[in-house]
């Protein structure tokens, strides 16, 4: 094995260039338990801790640039009022520790179904950032998953930032484990209202392949709350237009039997946190409203 | 591969580090800095949990490569480490840390291995004694250090406060009361001694 260790993010991608098996290390915590385990071998190991602008973020006008390694505990610590989805998704990843190692460029690099940061990502609407010396591309977030534990990634290619859009609406993240530290999601699921578009983006970690998106209950939803004036109005969803997308949500998923649950209870888990991260939302939306108005 | 990084505040050099070896590893077994302990290398337990650059971390999944340049505290230097913070802090002299010789012979001894008392410990050190929150003792050092950066951090937590910093460390004989107990009585230790 041998251990790159490039100084500049340029060097990175030399070394990529030329080693394309080298397997990218940031934090560590997916990677060192695959070694440590045997259950891995890489020829090559690429530190990526020495590069500096990878662990800092921009907030700009629409959206954040992220750097690929920017710990979850930055997230949570800077960026709550911009990115609260993924802010509080990155709370629900495992422990402090980890939290302060691990970063998003992992969890996208790793492409698991359960990595917390993508139903945040998904419901926010979110590009991929990466680069290789043949230049540097953005990966739409629903183009990026391809499969278990698969991406869109060239072999060359490195992930250098995630943009994600700066909430325009209230944003929800849920997640069904055995306690509350210290778990891979059975299931997740992640909801953002785009007040500004009127439109709803979901995202569903751990019920299917690859992180999706409930595209149908989306649809549905925006109809619905379009039709009814509820944008407008501000009346509570009715009942019937929230089971009716908890359903559409619970049929977007297509999990599997596993030792963390079984597929008929992640369908069911999924349509209830869908149920209830939209009643979070949008009583939050409401409120916010009649502030605004009692202002004016 | 050869590499040099600080260990509770002293230069140190590990060689014939294989390349995807751990930080936990180099400790314990080329150091002779045993109080890291090993349990699940998985990030799990937190029994291994070192500070990085200041940072509680898992040190069984920091790859040897790449703490080049930077600093480690372990449980073994965390005395020292609480006695300098307390004294303001830095360490113009060059003299202070935790000399390798010293930290691989640490021990909670003194002249009473039960009270702590002859040895010089830190707060949270003589608070898990004083509380009686060690029982078998493997999750210790990493409690001791994990509870020792929130106290730094937040000198006066809640309940939950202290829940949500040691999430990341398992206690197998369950003793998380007198855990809570332990770090309660650091936070008032300390607030009464500013």
């Amino acid at each position: 094995m041998d251990f790159l260790r490039p100084a500049s993010w340029e060097e990175a991608l030399a070394a990529k260039a030329e080693h394309p098996t080298a397997v990218p290390i940031a934090g560590g915590t997916d990677v060192m338990v695959e070694i440590n385990f045997d259950h891995r071998r890489p020829e090559y190991l690429l530190d990526l801790n020495r590069i500096g602008d990878l662990s800092e973020w921009e907030v700009g006008e629409d959206s954040v640039r992220l750097g690929a390694s920017v710990p979850y505990t930055k997230i949570m610590e800077n960026l709550r009022g911009e990115l609260p989805g993924l802010a509080l998704a990155s709370h629900t990843v495992a422990s402090p520790q980890i939290r302060n190692r691990g970063g998003v460029g992992g969890n996208l690099g790793t492409a698991s179904p359960a990595g917390d940061a993508h139903p945040a990502l998904l419901a926010a609407g979110a590009e991929v950032e990466v680069e290789s010396v043949r230049g540097s591309r953005r990966i739409p977030i629903d183009a990026f998953y391809t499969g278990v534990k698969r991406n869109a990634l060239a072999a060359d290619e490195l992930i250098r930032a995630v943009h994600v859009k700066k909430a325009d609406g209230p944003q929800q993240f849920s997640k069904v484990g055995t306690r509350n530290a210290m778990v891979i999601a059975v299931c997740a699921f992640g909801l953002a209202l785009h007040p500004e578009t009127r439109t709803v983006r979901t995202g569903i970690g751990s019920a299917a392949p690859t992180p999706v998106r409930a595209k149908a209950a989306e649809e549905f939803l925006n109809a619905a709350l379009e039709e009814g004036g509820f944008w407008d109005n501000g009346q509570i969803i009715t009942p019937s237009v929230a089971k009716q997308f908890a359903d559409l949500c619970s049929a977007a998923c297509n999990p599997i039997d596993d030792v963390r649950g079984t597929a008929s209870y992640r369908r069911h888990a999924v349509g209830v946190m869908a149920r209830r991260t939209l009643t979070w939302t949008w009583e939050s939306y409401r409120g916010t409203r009649r502030l605004t108005e009692g202002a004016a | 591969m050869r590499v040099n990084f600080t260990v509770n505040g002293r230069p140190q050099e590990a060689d014939d580090v294989w390349e995807g070896e751990s930080l936990l590893y180099v400790l314990r077994e080329r150091m002779g800095l045993p109080g890291s302990k090993n349990a699940c290398e998985q990030g799990e337990c937190g029994s291994c949990t070192v500070r990085l650059d200041g940072v509680p971390v898992c040190s069984c999944l920091v790859a040897a490569g790449q703490v080049e340049g930077r600093e480690v505290v372990t449980v073994e230097g965390l005395a020292d480490f609480a006695k300098q913070r307390a004294e303001g802090g830095g360490c113009a002299s060059g003299a202070c840390g935790t000399t390798l010789q010293n930290a691989q012979q640490w021990e909670a001894k003194g002249t009473d291995s039960h009270t702590g008392e002859g040895t010089e410990l830190s707060t949270i050190q003589q608070a898990f004694i004083d509380a009686g929150a060690v029982q078998c003792g493997f999750c210790t050092p990493g409690l001791l250090v994990a509870a020792d950066e929130m106290l730094e951090r937040n000198p006066t937590p809640s309940d939950a406060d202290i829940r949500e910093a040691l999430s990341g460390n398992l206690c197998r004989c369950t003793g998380y009361e007198k855990i809570m107990d332990a770090v309660r009585l650091a936070a008032a230790r300390q607030s009464e001694a500013v």
